[in-house]
């Protein structure tokens, strides 16, 4: 394939992850032309057809942009990152899973043997009578097997490679997107680092902002298969546990909008050390409570916790994960 | 810790893990205690030589109601074994209702480090007033004999170097509990450990 010579080259690639970020990036619609216009493509696994060898063939730091998906949990997924690093300019993490550690990162609620047990031998619908589980090599007909390594831990991409900036969100806006593509193409780069999305509370942007009170008094959790939603309140106000206030904005408020509350997938602020922790102390301090009792029986209205206030963000932050005994 | 170039699993309570006797166990506990109470009874306590275990590090903070559950996070990853809260009373918070903050995301709070493995007696959150130093001193010492008993917080992924370290672990697989029931077929041991070579030599460019 030859490509005129000057654009520059740009790869996406796809680690743990569901797909949806590179569903997101379809979602440019006719935007998509004015970026594959804009640049030569050398790496998209879920679109075209190139191979970890020509990305090997090419000279080191001849990618301007890799935008990768996905948490890390093999060592394939370790090996493909460290390779577009060393090819590329600069990586971008793209999306939650890349930027915080996202749902698969939940799995860093179980050890590895647990996981297994689960998927291998113990779930309904397995049938593994011999007991079979993966192993990095095996052989089969006389054939030489390999398969990647299964780490304990889930880690961001930034845990395990050299990130220049995040794209967040579990997908990405499209106009995050949009504007973080921009951004990076007007060759004006910001501070490595940066979260390439508004660095303010979802608050800020939330249409139903008015109708918060200044003194919000939660006396009751209510999940949302529970309750009839009005879509003009403030989410918090009607008792839903909307994280809004600790995730960061450039989603449009998309879900608030479809009438459900946030559940921060956009991540932190620049100013939060811990996503989770910083939720946390948004939203117990609207506990409407000053007694034990009533404060732990509001507080059995939020049945997962940990899944609540991390479900993006287990691995990036300060515990990374469940201990293992 | 950074003398050595070779990858190993750093744990953060080096001291008290080096221990093998839960008796030796000197527990490291973050204490972050309010300007006008707590504080003051630590004040109080070390003015009349009280005499208590120590163990804790004082944090002092303007008022239990500021401490956000990030910093018993920190604390925690950096290698506190158990970390103690102090406000004044209910009802006696030089801020109105500071304490209340504080009580309202402790209870939160200890859900959550629950649920990622840390036991429940590792936090704690306790109303000194200023004159109350032998209380201090009880729940103090209290504190570290139950961490004692508990042993050092061991953190899953204490080191920056977790990279060398996990590659280590991939190439263990499957781990000995769940081999027994792997296919009779699979890799002996000695293949899975010239697989761990080749993936440091890719993942160490």
């Amino acid at each position: 394939m030859t490509q005129p010579e000057g654009k520059p080259k740009v790869a996406f690639y796809w680690c743990a992850s569901c797909g949806g970020c590179e569903e997101a990036v379809i979602d440019l619609a006719e935007g998509i032309l004015d970026v594959v216009g804009a640049v030569d493509i050398v790496m998209w696994p879920v679109a075209m057809d190139f191979k970890r060898k020509d990305i090997e063939a090419m000279p080191d730091g001849s990618i301007l942009a890799s935008f990768i998906n996905g948490a890390i949990r093999t060592t394939e997924q370790e090996e493909m990152a460290c390779l577009m690093r060393r090819k590329s300019k600069v990586v971008v993490a793209f999306g939650a899973c890349s930027q915080l550690g996202g749902i698969p990162g939940l799995a860093n609620l179980y050890s590895r043997d647990g996981i297994y047990r689960a998927a291998y031998l113990e779930s309904p619908s397995t049938e593994n009578p011999e007991g079979t589980l993966p192993r990095l090599r095996s052989r089969q007909n006389g054939h030489d097997l390999h398969l990647p390594g299964f780490y304990e831990t889930v880690r961001s991409l930034d845990q395990v490679i050299d990130v220049d900036y995040a794209i967040p969100g579990c997908a990405p806006h499209p106009e995050v997107i949009q504007q973080a593509v921009a951004t990076l193409l007007s060759g004006d780069l910001p501070p490595k680092g940066t979260v390439l999305a508004p660095d303010k509370a979802l608050c800020e942007e939330c249409p139903r902002r008015e109708s918060k009170p200044l003194d919000l008094a939660i006396t009751e959790f209510k999940r949302p298969h529970e309750v009839l939603i009005d879509e003009e309140t403030c989410l918090l106000a009607q008792g839903l546990l909307c994280l809004g206030p600790a995730t960061r904005a450039g989603c449009a408020a998309a879900c608030v909008c479809g009438n459900m509350p946030c559940s921060g997938c956009s991540g932190p602020t620049s100013r939060v050390l811990d996503q989770g922790g910083k939720a946390m102390s948004g939203i117990a301090s609207l506990i409407g409570s000053d007694d034990e009792e009533a404060i732990d029986r509001i507080l059995d209205g939020i049945p997962d916790p940990v899944g609540t206030f991390y479900r993006y963000g287990l691995p990036a932050s300060l515990l990374r994960r469940k201990t293992l005994s | 810790m950074l003398e050595q170039a070779e990858p190993t699993v750093q744990t953060p309570q080096a001291e008290p893990t080096s221990q093998t006797s839960a008796e030796e166990l000197e527990p490291r506990i973050v204490a972050l205690f309010c300007n006008w109470c707590t504080y003051m009874a630590a004040d109080l306590a070390g003015t009349s030589r009280m005499k208590y275990a120590p163990n804790v590090r004082v944090v002092r903070v303007m008022c239990s109601g500021r401490i956000d559950p990030q910093f018993v996070m920190h604390a925690f990853a950096r290698g506190a074994d158990g970390v103690l809260i102090g406000g004044c009373h209910p009802g006696d918070c030089h801020y109105q209702e500071g304490n209340y903050e504080a009580l309202r995301r402790f209870r939160l709070l200890r859900r959550v480090i629950e649920g990622l493995g840390i036991e429940r007696e590792r936090l704690r959150l306790e109303w000194i007033s200023a004159s109350e130093a032998d209380r201090l001193r009880r729940v103090v010492d209290e504190m570290v004999t139950d961490l004692r008993a508990l042993g050092p917080l061991r953190l899953s992924v204490p080191a920056e170097a977790f990279s060398g370290a996990e590659a280590d672990s991939a190439a263990e697989l499957p781990s000995p509990e769940i081999a027994g029931a792997a296919s009779p077929g699979a890799a002996s041991p000695g293949a899975a450990s010239g697989e761990e070579a080749s993936a440091e030599e890719v993942t160490v460019p």
